[in-house]
C-alpha cells in the first residue's frame, strides 16, 4: 500500500531528526546534527531489509518515490522564498566572504574528485535520476525500462 | 465586476495556500522547461531556470512587501513557504536517499568526512579574513562573520552563542545567504570543471559546500542522481559548524587578535 511507503520515510524522518536532537545536546549544541543524514541511512537500511523479506511492493517504493519525486519543485518553492534582497544588499563584506569561499570550496571539490577516480554511472542511477528528477515512469519502475525516462529528465 | 472576480480568485490561493503553492510551482517549471528547451536547445537543465527564476521571484517579492520570505510574504502564496519550508524539503530530502548506491556510499565515507571539515574551515577562513580586511578587530564579529561564510545557520547562532551585535550578525546572515544562492546557481556552470559528474564527488561537495538549501538546489540543477549523494554529507555540515564555531574557532580567533 502507498500510504506505508510514505509512512515509513515520515517516520524514518522522525526518528532521524529526534536523535538528530538529542545528538546536538549531547554535545552541547544548539541545534540539530546531523538528522537528516539520520533519516537518510535509516530509509537506506529500511529498504535492503524489506527487499530482502520480499516486502519492498509497488506501493511502498511508489509511497517514497513519489516524494523524491517532488524534491525539485519544493527546491523551487525554496529559492523562491529566500532573502534575496538582503543577499544582494549587503555590500562589499557579504559578496567577497561568500564568493572567496565559494572559489575556495569549489576548488576544493575538484581536489577531492580526483581522488576517487571515475566510473560511468550504472543503470540504477538512470533510474535514480529519473525519480529524483521527478519523472513519472521512472517512478516504480525497474531500471531495465528506464531509457526514455532518461531521456526525458 | 472584475475587481470581484480578482478578489475571489486571491481568496481561493489564500486559504487554499499550499493547493495554490503546488499549481504556482507546477507552472514557474513548465514555463522552465519549456524555456530550456526553446531557448538554450537543452543545454541548461530545466529545473536550474525555474530555480534562478525562483530566487528572481523572490528578490521582487522582498522588495514588494519588504519581507525576508521572498514570494512567501505575499498572503496569496503564503503556500509557497509552507511547500519550501523546512520540513517538507527535509522530507523529500530524506525520500531521494531511496535511490542511494549504499556500496559507492559507503565507500565515500572517509571522503565526505575530509570534506566535511574542509568545508568548515575554509569558508571560515575566508570570512574572518574578510572581516579584518573591512576594519572588525574584536574577535566576536570576526568569529560571527566568518561563522557566517559556513551556513547562514551557523552565522546567527555562533553570534547568538558569543554576543554578537544584530548589525553583524546581519552581515553574517546575508553572507550565508548569498553564499547559499551562489551555491545554487552556480554549481551547474562549474560543474564540468571541478568534476562533479559521480557519487563521490557529490559526496565531496555536499560536504564541502554545506549549506542544505544550496547543496539541495545546486545538484537538482545539475544533475539530479547526484542530489542524495550530496544532501547525506551537507546535513551534517551545519551542525558540526555550530558545534566548532562558538567553539573552537572562537577561542583560536581571539588569541589571535587578543
Amino acid at each position: 500500500m502507498i500510504v506505508f511507503g510514505v509512512a515509513l520515510l515520515a517516520t524514518c524522518t522522525l526518528i532521524g531528526v529526534y536523535l538528530g536532537d538529542l545528538l546536538g545536546i549531547a554535545l552541547g549544541v544548539k541545534a540539530n546534527v546531523g538528522g537528516v543524514g539520520i533519516a537518510m541511512i535509516l530509509l537506506i537500511a529500511a529498504r535492503v531489509w524489506l527487499d530482502r523479506r520480499g516486502r519492498l511492493s509497488k506501493g511502498v517504493k511508489f509511497g517514497v518515490e513519489f516524494w523524491a519525486g517532488m524534491y525539485i519543485p519544493i527546491v523551487v518553492a525554496m529559492a523562491a522564498q529566500q532573502n534575496v534582497v538582503a543577499a544582494l544588499t549587503g555590500g562589499p563584506i557579504v559578496i567577497i566572504a561568500a564568493v572567496g569561499s565559494l572559489v575556495l570550496c569549489f576548488g576544493a571539490v575538484a581536489l577531492l574528485s580526483r581522488f576517487g577516480g571515475r566510473e560511468a554511472p550504472g543503470a540504477g542511477d538512470a533510474h535514480a535520476g529519473a525519480v529524483v528528477a521527478g519523472d513519472a515512469d521512472g517512478i516504480a519502475a525497474e531500471p531495465a525500462v528506464t531509457h526514455s525516462a532518461r531521456r526525458e529528465g | 465586476m472584475g475587481h470581484d472576480i480578482w478578489h475571489g480568485i486571491e481568496h481561493v490561493f489564500v486559504e487554499q495556500s499550499l493547493v495554490a503553492a503546488f499549481a504556482v510551482v507546477g507552472g514557474l517549471i513548465l514555463v522552465s522547461n519549456l524555456a530550456a528547451k526553446r531557448l538554450t536547445n537543452g543545454r541548461v537543465h530545466g529545473s536550474a531556470i525555474a530555480i534562478v527564476l525562483g530566487l528572481v521571484l523572490a528578490y521582487f517579492g522582498g522588495l514588494y512587501t519588504g519581507g525576508k520570505k521572498g514570494v512567501a510574504d505575499i498572503p496569496a502564496l503564503a503556500g509557497i513557504g509552507l511547500m519550501g519550508g523546512a520540513m517538507l524539503r527535509d522530507f523529500a530530502i530524506v525520500a531521494t536517499a531511496f535511490e542511494v548506491d549504499v556500496i559507492e556510499a559507503r565507500r565515500a565515507g572517509l571522503l565526505g568526512v575530509l570534506a566535511l571539515a574542509l568545508g568548515t574551515i575554509l569558508p571560515f577562513i575566508v570570512g574572518t579574513l574578510t572581516a579584518v580586511a573591512f576594519g572588525y578587530h574584536d574577535a566576536v564579529s570576526i568569529t560571527t562573520i566568518g561563522a557566517g561564510a559556513i551556513t547562514y545557520i551557523v552565522g546567527p547562532v555562533t553570534g547568538a552563542a558569543i554576543g554578537a551585535d544584530s548589525t553583524v550578525m546581519a552581515l553574517s546572515i546575508a553572507t550565508g545567504v548569498t553564499k547559499a544562492v551562489m551555491v545554487m546557481v552556480g554549481t551547474p556552470l562549474v560543474a564540468k570543471l571541478i568534476g562533479l559528474d559521480n557519487p563521490r564527488s557529490a559526496m565531496a561537495y555536499g560536504g564541502l559546500m554545506g549549506t542544505v538549501s544550496g547543496v539541495a538546489g545546486g545538484l537538482a540543477a545539475t544533475d539530479p542522481k547526484l542530489v542524495p549523494y550530496g544532501a547525506l554529507t551537507a546535513t551534517f555540515h551545519t551542525g558540526i559548524g555550530c558545534l566548532v564555531g562558538p567553539s573552537i574557532f572562537f577561542l583560536t580567533v581571539r588569541a589571535l587578535v587578543g
